[in-house]
């Protein structure tokens, strides 16, 4: 039997495979940033429940059962039934899927059209970036949240309309981080060479630009899905975001759950925890992401 | 100093009137119009025509957009912000019947998490990477994540079952009442106040981390001075400057928690206000208070400014 052979430099073999050294990557990264690694984990468990929802939700997020009202957690129901008999936890399993769809997307729009208009911006400089950062400006005297409800009440309530009213607000944020690194990135040698030998302005943004500001635009990005998620929870919250019978997590604690607090708390309790679970997630992951990205931050003492 | 303020004054206008005209182009894109809105054409209804065309003239609704917007400007100039669809009533008394109690929670829990979160964030700073940094930042980092709605419902469930709460009918002064309009509002303002203290904690340990890499903090500890000088004597007063600018970033935390949470208790605010507004479409209640809060969030941002160029003397006044 092959238990007791010794094999040769078994380990040589380990260090060169291209798997290895993805796990001496995570372990390196959980060693050094185990805040990072857990918000890493939370949004890994978020997005798995979010695409195996089907497969992982023990009941039908949908069905309406009278006689399960307001059953308290018990082995067959893990965290309880609402008002209307449906499962409270395969209602936060579907309710992962909306939140980060809703979050990744909105924050997607806002973060790329605040970039694009960032390095437009910065670029074309003169009257162009005065003008841009005017109205910048102007969208940033409304609160986040504030834009965010004007919005929805001008559009009306629907999935695309929500997702359009929590990526507005982003935009400004965006476009004045990028419009800095895009402004120093400007300064660069090679794009004034760039220049200097014909190359468009579309090409000389992409090409040369756009690089540069990678890094503040990833760390916008995840640092936003955080503040996704919870604008659309908040939002479907005060009734004004998605309708049910959605499986939303703001919409979850908006009607039922302050009113039945007494009589069935759990309905109050689980999907505050989720949502907080998943922005907590989220922003930890975030403030890890731009540690590393950050070069004034990466050489801590 | 006075040429300044004057200054910032002026440079305010511009962005006041971009912030009207935003609002105004928004609740113009609404399908249908206010006039609709008023005769209830929306629900489906049966309507006049003839009615509506008077209606329409009479709100200056068959005037160019130009001459519209203008023409509301000036009313707001004037403080006449027209009358609320749902209740009738004019919408500045409605705006003024709510405001102390949203301006009192405001208040209270901007210096209250001002207190808490500025010796925290220091902590943390100065104790980076240990225990005490990292539970500070659990909390500060579940601060910014745990909605304030949520916080809210714990409360309430927690008040509910121990104390037999039941939400407060009517607003008590702090001035003709304190006892009670203390009992009425500490919850709330807890709940702002502790998104808020995340908020302010996380930026006072990053400023706070940068001052203590500044070279006269290393001179500070070269010349042997205890660690509590070091800290309080020369990083926290450079580091002062920063968390003036955070009270401000806080306001915009703060008029989002404070819709939510005088929802959550219930409480005749304007951030209540704003929501029942949008949900019975009182577009001209949505637009006053957006544009009101719009205004007040530019204005404390400039006083936040002022205060900066007031107390960082690297900064003249021109």
């Amino acid at each position: 039997m092959a238990i007791a052979t010794p094999r040769p430099y078994p380990v040589v073999v380990g260090h060169d495979s291209a798997l290895y050294r993805i796990w001496v990557a995570i372990w390196k990264f959980v060693r050094t940033k185990p805040l990072g690694a857990a918000g890493a984990a939370i949004v890994i468990a978020m997005a798995f429940a979010a695409i195996f929802a089907d497969f992982l939700a023990p009941y039908d997020a949908y069905e309406l059962n009278q006689r399960l009202q307001f059953k308290a957690p018990t082995l067959t129901h893990w965290l309880g039934t609402d008002e209307f008999g449906r499962d409270v936890l395969t209602r936060l399993i579907y309710g992962a899927r909306i939140a980060l769809f809703i979050g990744l997307a909105s924050s997607f729009i806002g973060a790329t059209g605040g970039a694009i208009l960032g390095v437009i911006s910065a670029y074309l400089g003169g009257k162009t970036d005065l003008w841009l950062q005017r109205v910048m400006d102007i969208l940033l005297a409304f609160p986040l949240l504030i834009l965010a409800l004007a919005i929805v009440t001008v559009l009306g309530r629907s999935l695309p309309n929500l997702i359009l009213a929590i990526a507005i607000p982003v935009i400004p944020r965006t476009a004045r981080i990028v419009r800095s690194s895009a402004l120093s990135a400007k300064e660069n040698v090679y794009v004034e060479a760039a220049r200097a030998v014909g190359s468009t302005h579309i090409r000389v943004m992409f090409h040369h630009i756009v690089p540069n500001i990678m890094a503040p635009y990833l760390i916008v990005l995840t640092a936003q899905l955080g503040g996704a998620i919870l604008t659309e929870a908040s939002l479907s919250f005060l009734g004004l975001g998605t309708a049910e019978p959605t499986p939303s997590w703001g919409l979850m604690l908006s009607g039922g759950a302050p009113m039945y607090a007494e009589k069935a708390p759990w309905l109050a309790i689980f999907p505050g925890l989720v949502i907080s679970l998943a922005v907590f997630g989220f922003n930890l992951f975030g403030d890890s992401l731009r540690d590393a990205l950050d070069p004034k931050l990466r050489h801590r003492s | 100093m006075w040429q300044y303020i004057v200054k910032r004054l002026l440079l305010m206008i511009p962005t006041l009137i971009g912030a009207a005209l935003v609002i105004f182009l928004l609740m113009n894109i609404i399908p249908g119009d206010v006039a609709l809105l008023i005769i209830g054409g929306d629900q489906g209804g049966d309507i006049n025509p003839r009615e509506l065309a008077k209606l329409r003239t009479q709100l200056g609704l068959d005037r160019p957009l130009y001459e519209q917007f203008l023409t509301w400007l000036w009313s707001v100039v004037r403080l006449d912000f027209g009358k609320s669809l749902w209740t009738g009533a004019p919408i500045l008394e409605e705006i003024m019947i709510r405001l102390p109690l949203t301006l009192e929670i405001a208040i209270f829990a901007t210096i209250i998490s001002t207190i808490i979160a500025i010796p925290l964030g220091t902590l943390a700073a100065v104790r980076q990477d240990t225990w005490v940094d990292y539970v500070v930042r659990v909390i500060s980092i579940g601060g910014l994540a745990i909605p304030a709605f949520w916080t809210g419902i714990l409360i309430i469930l927690f008040l509910v079952i121990y104390f037999e709460w039941g939400p407060p009918l009517e607003y008590a002064s702090i001035f003709q009442d304190p006892w009670e309009n203390f009992k009425q509002l500490v919850w709330p303002i807890v709940t702002v106040g502790y998104r808020n203290a995340a908020v302010a904690a996380r930026m006072t340990r990053s400023t706070v981390l940068e001052t203590m890499r500044e070279d006269y903090i290393r001179t500070a500890w070269a010349k042997g001075l205890q660690e509590r000088v070091v800290v309080v004597k020369h990083a926290l007063k450079n580091a002062f400057l920063p968390v003036i600018t955070i009270i401000g970033t806080e306001i915009a935390f703060l008029i989002g928690g404070l819709v939510v949470t005088e929802t959550v208790f219930t409480l005749n605010g304007l951030g209540r206000f704003m929501v029942d507004a949008i949900a019975h479409r009182d577009i001209p209640v949505v637009q006053t208070l957006v544009l009101f809060i719009a205004f007040s969030f530019v204005f404390v941002n400039l006083i936040v400014d002022l205060l900066y160029a007031w107390f960082d003397p690297r900064i003249s006044y021109r």
